[in-house]
């Protein structure tokens, strides 16, 4: 590859360092972080508030661009991210290896000091959980990669809670189960529809190894329980009737998509509808469930004191 | 008389230039980050 010669003895652009940290997927990391945090009924500092939300948003960074470091030689297989950093040729991988160890450290220390030390754990074991687990040795050998890499996405609402009240309670644990769930039908979805993709690179995606009629039958299995964890906080009695209306109404909407996946016999991309509507609609699910929790939980705290 | 900078040269320049001004900024935001978080420890443990 001529351009990564020609470009290597370059020093870093920040935007290519930027752009390795997923801005897009930290973006979600950091919404669900924070929505655990501020869902917590401890009242915390707004200094220390922020500087924990940050510290997600830098071990998140940290961790993507572990893992582009890792895959470079896959990005460059497939169409959706040959453009990176680091398969176009922009970055060299030791800058890419320090940055991300180095962004991963800070927030850890960052967190321990802002935080506690069980918030702190808990993000570096998501780091690790993410760059090492997932990326190293699941993705490249098992088509269940995403289910139990599907993991790593899902701490940082436990993380937002813990470094809030210093402790684990049950409704951060559904809001992890419920992320956790969600990112199978997520990530099958898109790779339904770029599975000629991940077959150049060699991944083994669902769709790759079991065919496009077993990852829809997945993606439908996957969305029920989902649906009863994410309605689960409000029938336990941890939220109000607000969250517990918008849970039913997102999650009954997602089946019904997933459903229409299901019904679809599509094998070319341009006719996988329900599959991008699923895909594009799973991550507004997200957003909204979490920005519902976080608001149930600020108006039952507050609402008795504004109310009188 | 020197010979004029090659342009990958004066790329390279640049690219030491943004690189050593982002990284005053961020130590800079790290060292002010640290200090606030201290203050603010200390508030809440008062």
């Amino acid at each position: 590859m001529p351009a990564i010669t020609a470009t290597q003895h370059l020093p870093a652009d920040w935007r290519d360092l930027f752009a390795l940290t997923k801005p897009r997927v930290m973006t979600l990391v950091v919404f669900t972080g924070l929505c655990g945090l501020l869902a917590a009924h401890g009242a915390m500092n707004p200094v220390l508030a922020f500087a924990s939300v940050l510290c997600i948003a830098l071990g998140a960074g940290g961790a993507a661009a572990l893992n582009q470091w890792y895959e470079a030689d896959l990005d460059a297989k497939m169409k959706r991210t040959a453009d990176r950093p680091l398969p176009a040729g922009r970055l060299s991988r030791d800058t890419a290896l320090h940055f991300g160890i180095g962004l991963s450290a800070a927030s850890v220390m960052l967190m321990d000091l802002a935080a506690n030390h069980l918030a702190a754990a808990i993000l570096a074991f998501s780091i690790f959980f993410y760059a090492v687990v997932y990326t190293v040795w699941l993705k490249r050998r098992t088509p269940q990669n995403i289910v139990i890499g599907g993991a790593a996405g899902a701490f940082p609402p436990l993380i937002g809670w813990v470094a809030a009240t210093g402790e684990l309670a049950l409704l951060p644990v559904l809001l992890f189960l419920l992320i956790f769930l969600w990112t199978p039908p997520h990530f099958w979805a898109l790779s339904l529809f770029v599975r000629s993709d991940y077959a150049a690179a060699g991944i083994p995606m669902l769709p790759v190894v079991a065919g496009a009629e077993a990852t829809r039958r997945q993606i439908a299995l996957y969305s029920l329980p989902m649906a009863a964890v994410a309605v689960a906080p409000w029938l336990l009695g941890l939220t109000g009737a607000l969250y517990g209306i918008v849970a039913v109404a997102l999650s009954a909407f997602f089946v019904f998509l997933s459903l229409g996946v299901l019904a679809n016999r599509a094998t070319e991309p341009a006719a996988m509808g329900p599959e991008k509507r699923l895909f594009a609609f799973s991550v507004l699910y997200l957003f909204l469930l979490f920005g519902a929790v976080a608001c149930d939980r600020l108006a039952n705290r507050y609402a008795p004191t504004l109310l009188g | 008389m020197a010979d004029p900078p090659r342009p990958e040269q004066e790329l390279i320049r640049r690219r030491q230039r943004s690189g050593a001004r982002a990284t005053a900024w961020v130590l800079a935001a790290f060292i002010i980050l640290v200090f606030l978080i201290t203050i603010a420890k200390i508030w809440v443990n008062r």
